[in-house]
């Protein structure tokens, strides 16, 4: 659990974060989310002292962050930048086992932990651990930057726009990939972006910050039902909202009994892209599948636009 | 098939007519400080030699004119110049009488002119080839064991350098480890004090301004000034610093020239470790803090290696600058392969002067090529990112 308390930064009389206060639970995704300048990556890197609040305190797990010195608290915490941050002079391996070094594992110990995540980011051991980081694309570059912040098996991940330099075929993969290893691993993961999209695809819950402040804090669905200001109307979207609704929950959620022809939709599809299947095909309903191939069901036209409005 | 002439090979190949056909191969003078007699190749070498000498260069020429396999014109090069350092040798024999020990032959223009002809013939071709470093070493190894070789055969023992050198064989070495041990001492003190002094311009924003244009101006001072301006400061420190004129500080000699090398060294230090360093990923930077490096282990783990290839490159200016330099400290008594060359020209002997230069010459050329290698062995993953 993170609560982070009446925090504060000023640099030159000029606030950056105003005295925010909000409380993160464990293993959730977290989503902060503002325009350029509104304080988000600052209150991200407050977390892990990387910047020093002028007034409030941060707690894990109800411990002051303040408890240790910085670069202690910052290898107990996963950290993932955008255009990934690799050390160019070093192997993959060696990016990877950074933390797991300073922490001063034996060699053992760091060889498995490397070849485990390499193998977790769909990357053979046998393949990358030699490689350089110039010799992978931008998409394995990325995993391998963020294998790094779990290095060490951190409670904490903090990602600060972490798939921005990522064309939208490999982002949309990274952020699957993302949400399958925080279930796996059970990482509180706390993620700075602009991308609303992004926001409403992987967050359990979305902080709106604006001018240093927080404006909003609550469940995607919730934001979309009572935007607490305008800023956040406008951030969401007057238009988006049904389909943002729809984006946040699955097409298994959805599935009402009967049956239907047509290709079977997977259950972990996002009802927005089930609807945009059904409107493609021109359908009224399809069949929804299980990952072993069982048939749950169906999804209907009727019961998604039910679904997309607003909630009374 | 048409008949394609390589552009450089063009002007090569001109200079080698020049060299071969106008100008002198060998100077002969009835002792060291008349005036010489220029002899061309066929005068100055037996005349199945010289014959042999222009079928040898005007078949190179060929080569070299025309687009030809880029080994083939290396293997020309490395030819032309065995064959110019066979055949000055064996002008020395031929030209001086028997048993005549004033009598001095020395290579003349026309010997200077091939001999830059197929070194330049040979660097060419070399980057073309694009060795790897370490076969770039290896080719300079080889040039230097092949010039140590001539040496040791006595082939060029009748030359006037030669005769220059056997009368001060000692001296020679004595002032050669005097030349090194300046340039390379003066080097060692600018790296040990420039880098920490980088690392805080890198780190310290506002002092960075300061130092650089201190330093910058430290350079613009000419040397015989500054050594001028030390004989004040170190006479003080010799009279007055306990102990300081028994480790040999004094205002004139082998200090001040060890000062001002070391002050000129400075710039290239400072201002390349600052370059390097600024030039690490901000990123890089960015994650090795968030990932919870101290400020030690960036600056060893992350900025240094990444940095490391810019600071060689200054770490090599200041080498080859300080053996150039170091010549100069023979005017204030501080030794090295300056003291032939001033002694040289206050005796008008020309072949003197060349006793100090051109081992000079070579030692700069050496350290450049083997300081190249380094900073290349230590880049490589830079260079290929920066192709892909």
């Amino acid at each position: 659990m993170i609560e982070i308390d009446g925090i504060t930064k000023r640099y030159d009389g000029n606030t950056v974060v105003n005295n925010v206060s909000m409380t993160i639970e464990p293993r959730t995704v977290t989503v902060i989310v503002g325009t350029s300048g509104s304080g988000k990556t600052t209150l991200l890197r407050m977390i892990n002292r990387l910047v020093e609040p002028t007034s409030g305190a941060i707690r894990l797990d109800g411990e002051d962050n303040r408890a240790m010195p910085g670069f202690e608290l910052r290898r107990r915490i996963g950290y993932a930048i955008q255009g990934h941050g690799l050390f160019p002079h070093r192997t993959v391996a060696q990016n990877i086992a950074t933390v797991p070094t300073l922490l001063g594992w034996d060699q053992a110990r760091i060889d498995a932990k490397v070849a485990e995540l390499l193998t977790l980011f769909q990357l053979d051991p046998i393949v990358f651990s030699a490689r350089c980081p110039h010799e992978l694309s931008g998409g394995q570059q990325q995993r391998v930057g963020v294998a790094r912040a779990l290095a060490a098996e951190p409670n904490v991940l903090l990602m600060d726009e972490p798939f921005g330099a990522l064309d939208p075929i490999i982002r949309a993969k990274a952020q699957a990939d993302l949400l399958a290893i925080q279930r796996l691993l059970g990482t509180t993961i706390v993620l700075v972006t602009h991308d609303m999209d992004e926001a409403f695809h992987l967050a359990h819950k979305i902080a709106v910050m604006d001018k240093g402040a927080l404006v909003q804090y609550g469940k995607p669905a919730e934001l979309v039902k009572d935007p607490a200001t305008e800023f956040v109307q406008t951030l969401i979207g007057a238009s988006e909202r049904p389909f943002r609704l729809l984006s946040i929950k699955t097409a298994g959620d959805a599935v009402e009994p009967g049956a239907a022809d047509g290709k079977p939709l997977a259950e972990t599809m996002s009802q927005r892209d089930a609807l945009s299947e059904l409107l493609w095909t021109g359908r009224s309903a399809l069949p929804v599948a299980a990952a072993d191939g069982t048939i749950l069901g169906r999804v209907t036209l009727e019961g998604l636009s039910r679904r997309a409005a607003k909630p009374q | 098939m048409s008949i394609r002439f390589d552009k450089l090979g063009v002007v090569i190949g001109v200079l080698i007519a020049y060299g071969a056909l106008a100008a002198p191969f060998a100077t002969f003078r009835a002792n060291r400080i008349v005036p010489g007699d220029a002899k061309g190749i066929l005068d100055a070498l037996p005349t199945g030699a010289g014959m042999l000498l222009l079928g040898l260069l005007a078949g190179a020429a060929l080569i070299v004119l025309l687009r030809t396999p880029t080994r083939l014109r290396l293997l020309v090069a490395a030819a032309g110049l065995a064959a110019i350092a066979v055949f000055i040798g064996m002008a020395a024999t031929h030209l001086t009488p028997p048993a005549n020990a004033y009598a001095r032959v020395s290579p003349a223009s026309g010997f200077w002119i091939l001999l830059f002809s197929f070194a330049l013939l040979a660097a060419d071709s070399i980057t073309r080839l694009r060795p790897l470093p370490l076969v770039r070493v290896l080719l300079l190894a080889i040039t230097l064991g092949g010039a140590a070789v001539v040496l040791m055969s006595g082939l060029w023992d009748g030359l006037s350098i030669l005769k220059e050198y056997s009368g001060r064989a000692d001296v020679f070495w004595l002032e050669a480890g005097r030349h090194v041990t300046l340039a390379l001492g003066s080097l060692v003190a600018s790296v040990l004090v420039g880098l920490p002094l980088g690392i805080l311009c890198h780190r310290v924003a506002p002092l960075r301004a300061g130092v650089l244009n201190t330093l910058n101006l430290i350079q613009t001072i000419p040397s015989i000034a500054l050594f001028g301006i030390l004989i004040a400061p170190l006479g003080w420190i010799a009279v007055h610093v306990p102990g300081a004129a028994a480790i040999g500080i004094r205002g004139i000699g082998a200090a001040p020239a060890f000062v001002a090398l070391f002050l000129y060294s400075l710039l290239p230090v400072v201002a390349n470790t600052v370059v390097g360093l600024a030039g690490v990923p901000r990123e890089a930077n960015e994650a090795a803090r968030g990932i919870g490096m101290t400020d030690r282990q960036r600056l060893f783990g992350v900025e240094f290696p990444l940095a490391m290839p810019v600071i060689l490159t200054g770490i090599r200016i200041v080498l080859v600058q300080n053996i150039g330099l170091a010549t100069i400290a023979a005017l204030i008594g501080g030794g090295g392969f300056g003291v032939f060359v001033f002694q040289g020209i206050g005796q008008t002997a020309m072949d003197l002067v060349l006793l100090g230069a051109v081992p000079t010459v070579v030692l700069a050329f050496a350290a450049a090529i083997v300081l190249d290698a380094l900073i290349e062995i230590n880049a490589p993953q830079r260079e290929r990112s920066r192709a892909a």
